[in-house]
């Protein structure tokens, strides 16, 4: 039950009291930060910045927004595939880990999943950062090996007939999963699109919702 | 290097535990070990190949026990003495001996240089690339100590380009600091059963982004 790497979610620390198998680390972290100030290499204000960027301003929500342009008009989604950089760009989402954007679309025939085997790649400016799991070991080893196992993980079962295209990122291109519009949104409007593809589903570990299917 | 950050296809750890779009960071700690480590990273000392080899280039045990921050952090701190910003005095006490002359990330540049991002694609020499899409390639069987991109899982495997990416920055040289050598990389598929063998999933190929290094005519 219990995976290595799983952040948070494990337990093999030797302590049987409250969280202190993060209080060396947290006291270590604590520390290299005031030597850092002290140093002047890091300036506190931007530590706060590049935080508050990640948890508030960018995250799975700019993605949503460019799948929900995707669904609704025909002409973004072919500029879409043909060069995702630019259009991604369209909405201001741009720069660091998201510099060179490739759009791969799943569609009844196929399905697209992306992994980093070889540490954490993720598409920054449309996803944020990457959840515990995607940088963890149980899905970097076995993405690439039995991704239907990993998708029922998730509680994803796709028809047996449905081709599967795992994208390892190891290299500086960023992959975006466009999903397959949901059946029963015909006629919804962008803003309402959105609220129906999921950061999963941008991935590849899961499908959009279907309009009344709860987050 | 065959370190245990190079995880494909390793049975044995169990089951992905999903998580909610929310919260981002799971203890406060990470958010303050993320935030030194971008800040960090800004000061110009090093490029992201090095950052990433600082983190695999540890025993396995050490890589496969800590959380991705953990990661984060021990890297970090070998890179902060490697590259003399920090003394391994100043490490080991955890206390400054002197400011350092390197030019610290200001809050007012931080949007400014998120925006603009650090991109890897270099432009394209004249000439045709070596590989087109539809080509059949091979992988070199190669196990360099150094860093690389090239994943064990496809070492000597034959694929098909799929996809050019254009010329890239070449992990392998500028991780130790021998230049970028760009060159072209390729999305290569590769059939599950050639990666795999016999009982792979017959709907499954592995798209793997390669660099002109690591391929030969297939």
């Amino acid at each position: 039950m219990i995976p290595a790497m799983g952040g948070d979610h494990d337990h093999h620390h030797d302590h049987d009291h409250g969280d202190n198998r993060w209080s060396e680390t947290q006291l270590r972290v604590k520390a290299l930060e005031s030597l850092l100030v002290d140093k002047k290499l890091v300036d506190p204000a931007a530590l706060d910045a590049l935080i508050d960027t990640y948890e508030n301003k960018v995250g799975p929500r700019n993605g949503k927004r460019v799948i929900a342009r995707a669904w609704s008009d025909p002409a973004y989604k072919a500029r879409l595939l043909k060069d995702a950089t630019a259009a991604i760009a369209e909405f201001g989402y741009t720069g660091r880990q998201g510099e060179d954007m490739v759009v791969v679309e799943n569609t009844p025939e196929q399905h697209n999943m992306v992994v980093c085997t070889l540490c954490s790649c993720y598409p920054w400016p449309v996803l944020g950062l990457p959840p515990v799991w995607y940088k963890s070991a149980p899905y970097r080893s076995r993405a690439v090996k039995e991704p239907r196992a990993v998708l029922a993980d998730f509680g994803v079962t796709l028809p047996a007939a449905t081709r599967i295209r795992v994208w390892d990122s190891t290299a500086e291109l960023r992959y975006l999963v466009l999903p397959m519009r949901p059946a029963g949104s015909e006629g919804l409007r962008e803003d309402a699109l959105a609220e129906l593809v999921t950061r999963d589903s941008m991935i590849g570990t899961g499908l959009a919702r279907a309009p009344g299917q709860k987050p | 290097m065959n370190g245990a950050h190079d995880l494909g296809g390793v049975d044995g750890f169990g089951p992905v535990v999903p998580e909610p779009e929310r919260p981002v960071f799971h203890h406060a700690w990470e958010k303050r070990a993320f935030a030194i480590t971008l800040a960090c990273g800004f000061l110009g000392r090093w490029n992201i190949d090095m950052a990433r080899f600082a983190r695999e280039d540890t025993d396995p045990l050490t890589y496969l026990k800590a959380s991705y921050y953990q990661t984060w952090l021990r890297g970090l701190e070998r890179l902060l003495v490697e590259k003399n910003l920090v003394s391994a005095a100043e490490l080991t006490e955890m206390k400054s001996r002197g400011t350092s002359d390197a030019r610290m990330l200001p809050a007012d540049s931080v949007a400014k240089v998120l925006a603009k991002g650090g991109p890897a694609r270099r432009p394209d020499p004249p000439g045709a690339p070596r590989f087109r899409a539809g080509q059949s390639v091979r992988t070199k069987n190669i196990h360099p100590r150094g860093h690389t991109r090239l994943p064990r899982y496809c070492r000597g495997k034959q694929g098909i380009v799929r996809l050019d990416h254009g010329t890239q920055v070449f992990p392998d040289s500028n991780a130790r600091g021998a230049g970028e050598n760009p060159q072209r990389c390729y999305a290569v598929e590769f059939a599950a059963g050639e990666l795999w063998g016999p009982g792979a999933d017959p709907t499954l190929s592995v798209m793997v982004d390669l660099w002109d290094d690591y391929l030969e005519a297939a």
